[in-house]
């Protein structure tokens, strides 16, 4: 009898490891690349924690006028959301619907699909590294606003267990919806105009301009069928809300559906469209 | 007189060149109302909670919202594709191009550009403040009027400077891509009159990025509360302004060293 495996499984062995290898290396070599541009990062970083601030300043002064809270929210509460938020939203930045545009446009993408592995594993490995450059340099600017804006947290270690799990959720559901986005440039060459659309619904319902507990119950109802509210409100909510262990194991479960849902739909367009494509040159 | 005659000449070349390009005015078009539409939900959504907020009513929002948008415009339009143009040229060592013509060389910085479709936010802005004053009554004074015009101009002047002063670091630091992103985080903050923020961040909002200034000033003539004082402060400060950025331009262009492209 012999134990030697059989060569289809030592293929895919061999496939996974040099996946896992791939992702450890672009990660890395993306670490050291962002780190080259600190000043602009740091530019960019302020430019961004403008809309948390704006957001948090409206709804505290509405909560002071209400006698201490809005929808149930306290002064505090308000600023652990949006401070939280902030930290989100560095995690869900991810390749955007105009970088396939060019891509597509410009025929970028010739050269891509000429390498071994699909264009979208390099966009998942550069952004994944670079979260790790940008979540950094943005703990001095949440220590800055902690003082500032003086947050309320009531954390238990599973909650930060599950955060730390749910921004990578967040930001796969993102990447996987933005991607599929993009692909729409394959037949209309300009993906302005719906990736905007797509943006205001996703602001609107997702938790990003407010607490969705401050929304009309139509739309928290609405928000329950669609993907956005598990790439903000969610991970948000297991650090500031009071989430039990179900709804917390619950959410990331619907993560999960979302980033199936996600790649399913992704890989649906891409085969389509990738017959669509021609350029020319390069 | 050279002067404003190559600055309109610019104005119609670049106006000729966007015009070419139609279905941009409908993406614009729905761009700019998918914008409106969010700022009204939020405005809607806020007043669903309370009756004012810090003393403003929402038709009064309404008119805050308006200018913003309009302002917004003007910036898109006319500013922030010249000084953007400045930075590339800057890095590419192409600015040699226009130091060497015999005009004012921070004239032709900020003439070159013009995006034409960006002024639907010109147009949609007035409309949206049109609306809010019909809804505040209808009765704005002609003195009220004309401060919210030259309020407004005063504004614009300032957010120029602001933008030029920004470009103009680009002598120092050659790699200026996140400024758009950088000033649009900052101008969103125009969206509420400036009493609503915290002491540290009205300062800055008035004085370090002259928001309040542009905004909330011409704002507050529609509503009847700009007292002359404000005024006159934003006028020495729009002269003090271009003054400073005009040494600054100038302390700058010395650092310039072009590739003679």
């Amino acid at each position: 009898m012999s134990t030697v495996p059989a060569p289809t499984q030592l293929v895919q062995e061999g496939r996974t490891r040099s996946l896992v290898d791939f992702y450890l290396t672009t990660m890395r070599t993306e670490v050291q690349l962002q780190f080259q541009y600190r000043a602009a990062i740091y530019m960019y970083l302020l430019g961004m924690v403008a809309e948390p601030v704006i957001y948090l300043v409206v709804w505290t002064t509405i909560a002071e006028q209400s006698g201490g809270t809005v929808g149930g929210l306290t002064t505090g509460e308000l600023a652990a959301y949006y401070i939280v938020w902030t930290l989100v939203r560095n995690m869900n930045l991810v390749f955007t619907p105009y970088g396939w545009e060019s891509r597509i446009r410009e025929g970028k993408l010739s050269g891509q699909l000429l390498r071994p592995l699909h264009p979208i594993h390099y966009d998942i490995a550069e952004f994944a590294g670079g979260k790790f450059v940008w979540v950094l340099f943005y703990l001095p600017i949440a220590v800055v606003l902690t003082l500032v804006f003086h947050p309320t947290f009531d954390i238990r270690p599973l909650e930060v267990a599950v955060f730390a799990v749910a921004i990578w959720g967040a930001y796969l559901i993102r990447t996987f919806n933005q991607s599929s986005l993009g692909l729409i440039t394959f037949w209309t060459t300009r993906v302005g105009a719906l990736f905007q659309l797509y943006i205001t619904l996703e602001l609107l319902l997702s938790g990003r301009l407010v607490p969705l507990t401050l929304m009309p119950e139509w739309v928290q109802t609405v928000a329950w069928f669609l993907p956005f509210r598990w790439t903000f409100y969610f991970p948000i909510q297991t650090l500031v809300g009071d989430l039990s262990n179900e709804e917390l194991l619950g959410g990331l479960a619907m993560q999960v559906f979302w980033i199936v849902v996600g790649i399913g739909v992704f890989s649906l367009v891409w085969r389509r469209a990738i017959r669509q494509y021609t350029a020319v040159g390069n | 007189m050279t002067t404003l005659r190559v600055a309109l000449l610019h104005l119609r070349i670049g106006v000729m060149n966007d015009l070419q390009y139609r279905v941009n005015f409908a993406l614009q078009v729905l761009q700019s109302l998918l914008a409106l539409a969010t700022g009204l939900v939020v405005l809607a959504l806020v007043y669903s909670h309370v009756a004012e907020l810090n003393g403003w009513s929402q038709p009064e929002l309404l008119a805050v919202l308006g200018t913003q948008i309009l302002m917004g415009g003007v910036i898109r339009a006319l500013i922030q594709p010249n000084m953007m143009r400045l930075t590339e040229d800057v890095h590419e060592g192409k600015l040699d191009h226009a130091l060497t013509k015999p005009v004012d060389a921070q004239m032709l910085v900020s003439v070159r550009e013009v995006q034409v479709w960006q002024a639907v936010d010109i147009v949609l802005g007035a409309i949206v403040i049109a609306v809010a004053l019909v809804r505040l009554g209808g009765n704005l004074g002609a003195l009220d009027a004309l401060a919210f015009a030259i309020a407004l101009t005063f504004g614009a002047v300032m957010l120029y400077c602001f933008w030029l002063l920004l470009a103009t670091g680009s002598f120092w630091v050659v790699r200026m891509w996140f400024l758009p992103e950088l000033f649009e985080g900052v101008f969103q903050t125009g969206r509420w009159p400036v009493g609503i923020y915290p002491d540290w961040l009205r300062f800055g909002i008035t004085f370090l990025v002259p928001i309040a200034f542009a905004i909330t000033v011409p704002a507050e003539a529609l509503t009847s509360r700009l007292d002359w004082q404000t005024l006159l402060l934003a006028a020495g400060f729009a002269v003090a302004l271009f003054a400073f950025t005009r040494w600054f331009w100038r302390f700058g262009l010395r650092r310039y060293s072009g590739a003679s492209a």
